[in-house]
């Protein structure tokens, strides 16, 4: 795609932004922005966007069925399907410590997933 | 007998935490946090998606490890807590009834109180959508906790109605999962929730809103066969033959929070009939003397950020009325929301009791673009923001320099959404 129309969302402005890449030099042009960072946000969308993904894993020995994870940097989007399937597989079991990694290197991205929250060892019935 | 507190307050998420943890800061020895849930935290915790902190923090956070900072911080400095533990009463002299499995029904007695009950979903019946009343439909929230804490996954195909946060984010958990979004439905023309979840949730993900529409009839026996979506005209009215039908197995409705007030109301406090919430004054002191309010109770926030620090001077408040520093002799200056303003926060000012500075919070009433949000006392502007596009969806903040409002004799303070040079 050469050409694509996107909201830029650095700021609550809300920017319109039209990107459009030049068929020969190959460089893009951002227009509709109001600052240089709506540039960088227009471009960084058409080359290799990326996103924090979020999900849970399957929590064991706690109160909760599951545990809150995150990647610990912006993971590229197109691999967002393939990191879900991933994390998916995994079990843990309680306590656990916010941060732990969980998944390192995913996909040999130098992402790693990691437990986005603490949380103690407890049965079902136990009360935190 | 009795148990006596400084301060104790009600609700322990965002808004609790931070009132509690400040009322200590500040010097308050007898801090008590009360919460109905099983740990701390509100609904932070099921809000697994990033992006708290980012104003209060300069990083981005999850709904889990947003609380976590403030669990951790609350437990170094040793504040008791009771979770499982409901108030079923709250009087005016500050006496709370509440109950739980280990205490049983207990009384305190507090010097002060915050309350920081948060809010709640509106459901299915709010709406008066016709229709059967098959399984299948949940709030927006409800289907968050039960996919993101409980590991219960609620269906295969799914509608949105009402593009609220918790329905973007819900648009794109569902998709996660493995679901279908078919189709994220609002009723307005545009969407109440903040930009970069639409981009974020729904154009990630290709996921269609339609604006000024919305759900006619729900089918099924059991469960969810179905709906019914249509197009609504200006006066939000379905238009004749612009129906169509959409097969899914769930409906999530993201419509819209209510203040949870009913201890508020039992207590004899006054509510704002537009926010739902306690009237505040800039200490976030309810009617009531000494019992403040803050975070979505008050009225519903965006982010968790803003309501960290509304929480904060509600604590600072409760902290100076149990050290009796809250000066009750000063004039009040009434705060009003003018032409394109739904309301602001605080509702009345004692310039005698501001700090530095003071934060109005204000929400206006439609999509406003290429305009200026103006602050009058009496007839003197005090602010004028230009702002290139105003959504009903996000608040405004505007802060005000105490100097400017001190040793005058002005009664009122208006907000208003004036055109450029006007």
């Amino acid at each position: 795609m050469d050409n694509r129309k996107m909201i830029c969302i650095v700021c609550p402005l809300g920017c319109q932004i039209e990107v459009v890449k030049d068929k020969n030099t190959r460089d893009f042009t951002v227009t509709g922005n109001q600052c240089k960072k709506g540039k960088d946000y227009g471009i960084k969308e058409m080359t290799n966007p990326t996103r924090i993904l979020t999900t849970t894993v399957k929590l064991r020995s706690s109160y909760l069925r599951r545990l809150p994870v995150r990647t610990d940097i912006p993971i590229s989007k197109a691999l967002i399907l393939d990191c879900m399937r991933e994390i998916n597989r995994i079990e843990v079991c309680a306590p656990v410590k916010a941060g732990t990694v969980l998944v390192r290197n995913i996909f040999n991205t130098g992402v790693n997933v990691i437990a986005s929250r603490s949380i103690s060892r407890l049965s079902r019935t136990d009360r935190a | 007998m009795q148990a006596e507190y400084d301060v104790v307050v009600i609700g322990a998420g965002p808004a609790g935490l931070a009132a509690a943890i400040e009322a200590k800061k500040n010097g308050v020895e007898r801090v008590l946090l009360v919460d109905r849930d099983r740990e701390l935290g509100g609904i932070l915790q099921q809000c697994i998606h990033n992006g708290f902190g980012l104003h209060l923090f300069k990083e981005e956070l999850t709904g889990p490890e947003y609380a976590e900072k403030f669990i951790d911080e609350l437990n170094d400095l040793k504040i008791e807590y009771k979770l499982d533990t409901m108030v079923i009463d709250l009087t005016k002299e500050k006496v709370i009834t509440m109950i739980n499995p280990k205490d049983g029904l207990i009384t305190v007695k507090a010097k002060a109180i915050v309350l920081a009950m948060g809010c709640r979903e509106r459901t299915r019946g709010a709406l008066n959508i016709p229709g059967t009343r098959p399984s299948g439909l949940f709030t927006a929230g409800t289907a968050q906790r039960f996919v993101n804490m409980e590991g219960y996954m609620v269906g295969k195909r799914v509608v949105i109605l009402g593009s609220g946060d918790i329905g973007l984010i819900m648009a794109r958990r569902m998709t996660l999962e493995g679901a279908k979004v078919l189709a994220v439905v609002e009723l307005l023309p545009y969407s109440s929730g903040l930009t970069r979840n639409i981009v974020q949730c729904l154009d990630d993900y290709d996921i269609p809103l339609y604006l000024n529409h919305t759900i006619a009839q729900i089918q099924g026996k059991h469960r969810l066969e179905g709906v019914y979506i249509t197009k609504v005209d200006d006066d939000r009215r379905p238009v004749e033959g612009a129906e169509f039908y959409v097969e899914c197995d769930t409906l999530l409705l993201s419509v819209g929070l209510i203040p949870e007030n009913e201890l508020s109301k039992v207590a004899g406090i006054k509510l704002d009939i537009t926010t739902n919430g306690p009237i505040v004054n800039e200490s976030m002191e309810t009617s009531a003397e000494g019992i403040f309010a803050c975070g979505n109770v008050v009225h519903v926030h965006d982010l968790a950020d803003y309501v960290t620090i509304e929480a904060r001077r509600a604590g600072r408040s409760a902290a100076k009325y149990v050290k009796e520093m809250l000066n009750y002799n000063g004039k009040n200056i009434i705060v009003k929301a003018g032409r394109g303003i739904r309301y602001v926060v605080p509702h009345f000012i004692n310039v005698d009791n501001l700090e530095d500075s003071l934060e109005l919070y204000t929400r206006v009433d439609n999509v406003y673009k290429q305009t200026n949000l103006i602050v009058t006392l009496d007839d003197e502007i005090l602010v004028r923001i230009n702002k290139k596009r105003l959504v009903p969806g996000e608040i405004e903040h505007i802060k005000l320099n105490a100097g400017k409002l001190k040793g005058k004799e002005a009664s009122r303070i208006m907000v208003e959404v004036r055109k450029e040079g006007a």
